[in-house]
């Protein structure tokens, strides 16, 4: 009796992990097949033709390049800096302690479209009307959505990730380490500089990746700071509009005329982002599992 | 309108590689208010500014609105395959979206529920509907509004009991009904003949606003547009050219 | 390699034993102290500044009508939301009734589903199969938010309606479902971890005892990493609340007061994201979407604090430490 019932957790556990896993497995086959038919070097190449029922998808993913690049440029060091804080300067009874690692937690749960009405209000309007004020005299060059802005809301939204994997791996450095460095004489700052970071590069690598993977595929931050439906021509400049991986397939399903005409084009996008962020998260993963192992050694 | 101003920009950056025109999708009220707020130079609409906006636009930016009709319309009904119905009265439709018909055997058609479609309330389309077709009453509670006609189309292609509206430019792979002035009518349909005679009654104008009278570059595109060139492609689109074939 | 061979091959001698030089090393220390605190003060102030700058759009919504709407507005009868009208009617119960719905459907899907699999992993599944199980779960995760909708509007929508004979294409229950495949990973996660984190003692004390695995993993293992569990719900609800792109894809976007998840219906984060675009800066509505989204941003925040104070307080609970 007692067997049976066990058998009986056992299998229903398993079974949860089977479904969670088959359900992953149906949402992949079915964009894999129906998203290599339109797959090609011209598609990843090519600007959008034929009212978006032919051609490629290039300016989007320069656009998403470009945005993460930006983004990164921002949210890394930023990033890399409060965790330093975390791992080696925080004392964990103090207050600001408390505070700071709420208000990380927190931003990690801001919901995405928040963080839009944020980069609309804060960066466009905010910040963006009050340099075109101060420098340009009021004309309006800055205070509207572009590149820029979106790459600065998307540097908010993905903080929070950079953060925690590279406090992880600070925390992971051995204590032994920068007690034989303070031993030999080295101030603190030395110390975080010379020993602790380049032992931590993994996680900073680790977490600029799963940052970069948010990036291109969050729609709703993007969707009023600067992502746009149609560019040929590339962003050039900070105060461009954009095309994004993530935007172009929302206005694909949503916007297109011909839904049956564009469908192939909408599921061979969907595919070139899925296997865009899944090479970005197994990366990731990957460099995760062997700073692990390095650990342990 | 997005996709009509998307191929205007393809065609026109073709022959004239100097300009760059960005196209950015989100419905009329989007589009008005970015020439309201001035990130915008054009804004396309499918549906007439209303005079708050005008105010605000002349308050905010110190210029008046300036409106050129750019193509013509049918906003047709669109219903799916299976569906027997051919064609409905403007009271039947407007019945319908104000939730007072429930059954597609109440007008003749299948017994089965009518399931509701349409734009956001961003949408010129949708405002455009409430004026015409439900004389400004509101949209009922379960009427399902959708980010694009795009989506309208698929939603009711996909649904047996579904009805949607939207432009007849997008009606390349879905059924459209005619309307008929009685019950027993002839069906209308939303063929151009019928909307340029003005005999098909939801027919509208697709317009441009500018902050101001077009000039420079912008002028030169309207031109273009408004030339039989810019107005093959609206019936390239599907769309109605202003003086007809 | 000793830690002291690792180190002294990353500092230069001459860095550390130059007298000359110790006391600007100490300033530059000292300086390096305080631009590192004023950045982590930055994050503080990041949540801060959101919570200005969303709020502050819809402050006046306070004390003044602006065309129409007002706090009062948005509880005032009849519950609807019909923002561009004749009669603007900007009731949010209808929306907030919506994201319940379709939280609620994910969480009831989703919990299951996640807690159970944690638990195979961490307790039941042979070590070889535990590497490769998390990583793949962990894979669900990277799937970005619209491609969820996406699948969930253009595959799970018609297979739902062929199945079921739904009335509604588009309806709560598409949103849910897909919404729970995305805040599984989140809540197997944090799970898997708080299990693998209970001591081996607990478990060799109550197989000692003469419990069987089954036993043990449910009544033993399971109890003690209920902080972590409960927190990994909490995280699990506050993603699911203020999702956005899945739910503006697949829900149908009505705002329709009903309690059937068969139903289409309309979140506040969908009714953001789908209006936010049309509204002239400053008016009624546009104030009205930025009140929805403080209202989401506060409930959020509310969430996640909370959360942390289950885990802190189980914890202490539990292991009588922090």
């Amino acid at each position: 009796m007692r067997k049976a019932i066990d058998r009986s957790v056992v299998i229903l556990c398993g079974a949860a992990t089977v479904l969670i896993l088959l359900m992953l497995v149906i949402i992949l086959g079915n964009i894999i097949a129906h998203g290599t038919a339109r797959l090609s070097w011209e598609f990843l190449t090519q600007p959008p033709a034929q009212g978006m029922t032919a051609g490629g998808i290039f300016p989007a993913i320069y656009g998403t390049v470009l945005l993460v690049i930006l983004m990164s440029i921002v949210a890394v060091p930023f990033g890399v800096i409060v965790a330093i804080y975390f791992a080696e300067y925080a004392k964990r009874e103090s207050r600001f302690y408390r505070w700071t690692r709420m208000a990380v937690n927190n931003l990690a749960g801001v919901p995405s479209i928040v963080f839009g009405l944020f980069g609309l209000g804060f960066f466009v309007h905010g910040i963006g009307q009050a340099l075109d004020k101060g420098l340009y005299g009021g004309k309006l060059l800055l205070g509207q959505p572009s590149i820029l802005w979106a790459s600065m809301t998307m540097a908010v939204l993905t903080l929070p990730v950079v953060i925690i994997t590279v406090e992880e791996t600070m925390r992971a450095v051995p204590r032994e380490y920068r007690e034989a460095s303070l031993a030999l004489g080295a101030t603190r700052l030395q110390t975080i500089l010379r020993v602790v970071l380049p032992q931590s590069w993994s996680g900073i690598l680790t977490g600029a990746i799963l940052a970069v993977s948010r990036g291109a595929g969050e729609v709703a931050p993007v969707l009023f700071t600067g992502a746009a439906y149609f560019l040929p021509r590339l962003p050039t400049r900070v105060n461009d509009q954009f095309m994004q991986l993530g935007n172009h397939i929302y206005v694909l399903a949503t916007q297109s005329p011909d839904v049956e005409a564009t469908k192939p084009l909408l599921y061979s996008t969907v595919l070139v982002l899925l296997v865009l962020t899944f090479l970005l998260n197994v990366t990731a993963m990957v460099i995760r599992k062997r700073m692990r192992s390095w650990a342990s050694r | 309108m997005v996709q009509l101003g998307q191929r205007w920009a393809e065609v026109y950056m073709q022959q004239h590689p100097d300009v760059t025109i960005q196209v950015t999708a989100g419905g009329s009220g989007n589009g008005i208010a970015a020439l309201i707020g001035g990130t915008t130079q054009i804004c396309q609409a499918s549906r007439a500014m209303k005079d708050a906006e005008k105010e605000s636009l002349k308050s905010k930016r110190n210029l008046d609105a300036v409106e050129t009709p750019v193509a013509l319309d049918a906003l047709a009904i669109y219903v799916n395959k299976e569906n027997p119905i051919k064609t409905l009265t403007m009271e039947q439709i407007g019945k319908i979206y104000l939730g007072e018909i429930t059954n597609w055997k109440d007008v003749g058609g299948t017994p089965g529920n009518i399931v509701l479609y349409g734009r956001e309330n961003s949408s010129g389309t949708y405002v455009y509907f409430k004026e015409h077709v439900l004389a400004d009453k509101d949209f009922p509670s379960k009427y399902q509004a959708l980010p694009g006609t795009g989506a309208v189309v698929d939603a009711v292609a996909k649904d047996k009991g579904g009805i949607g509206y939207g432009g007849i430019g997008y009606a390349t792979d879905i059924k459209t009904i005619g309307i008929s002035k009685d019950p027993k009518g002839a069906a209308i349909e939303p063929s151009m003949a019928n909307v340029l005679s003005g005999t098909y009654p939801i027919s509208r104008q697709l317009y441009w606003y500018t902050a101001g009278p077009a000039e420079g570059a912008v002028k030169a595109l309207q031109d273009w547009v408004l030339s039989p060139e810019g107005q093959k492609v609206v019936t390239e689109k599907g769309f109605y050219p202003l003086k007809g074939e | 390699m000793r830690s002291s061979q690792v180190v002294s091959q990353l500092l230069r001698v001459s860095d550390v034993t130059n007298r000359r030089s110790l006391r600007r090393r100490q300033l530059m220390d000292r300086a390096a102290e305080a631009l590192i605190l004023s950045f982590a003060s930055i994050a503080i102030a990041i949540i801060l500044l959101i919570f200005v700058y969303v709020g502050r759009e819809a402050l006046p919504l306070l004390w003044e009508n602006v065309d129409g709407a007002s706090l009062a507005s948005t509880v005032t009868p009849p519950a609807d939301w019909q923002p561009v009208s004749a009669n603007p009617r900007y009731n949010v119960i209808p929306l907030i009734l919506g994201t319940l719905k379709v939280t609620f459907i994910a969480m009831l899907f989703g919990t299951p589903l996640a807690l159970a699999a944690a638990l195979y992993t961490s307790e039941f599944a042979p070590v070889r199969l535990r590497e490769w199980i998390k990583p793949s779960v962990e894979l669900l995760a990277g799937i970005p938010s619209v491609v969820m909708g996406f699948f969930a509007l253009i595959v799970l929508a018609s297979w739902l309606q062929e199945q079921f004979g739904l009335e509604f294409r588009l309806n709560a229950l598409n949103a849910g479902i897909a919404l729970a495949l995305a805040i599984i990973p989140i809540i197997y996660t944090v799970s898997e971890d708080a299990l693998s984190a209970v001591p081996n003692h607990y478990r060799e004390a109550s197989l000692a005892l003469g419990a069987s695995k089954i036993q043990t993993a449910v009544r033993v293992v399971f109890p003690a990493a209920m902080p972590g569990i409960g927190a990994a719900m909490i995280l699990g609800f506050g993603r699911a609340i203020g999702e956005t792109m899945i739910v503006l894809m697949a829900s149908g976007n009505a705002a329709y007061m009903s309690l059937s998840p068969f139903v289409s219906t309309r979140t506040l984060s969908a009714t953001v994201a789908a209006e936010l675009g049309e509204v002239v800066f400053g008016g009624g509505h546009y104030r009205i979407l930025f009140f929805l989204g403080t209202l989401l941003f506060v409930v959020t925040s509310v969430l996640n604090w909370a959360g942390d104070r289950y885990n802190r307080r189980m914890r202490m609970k539990l292991f009588g430490a922090e």
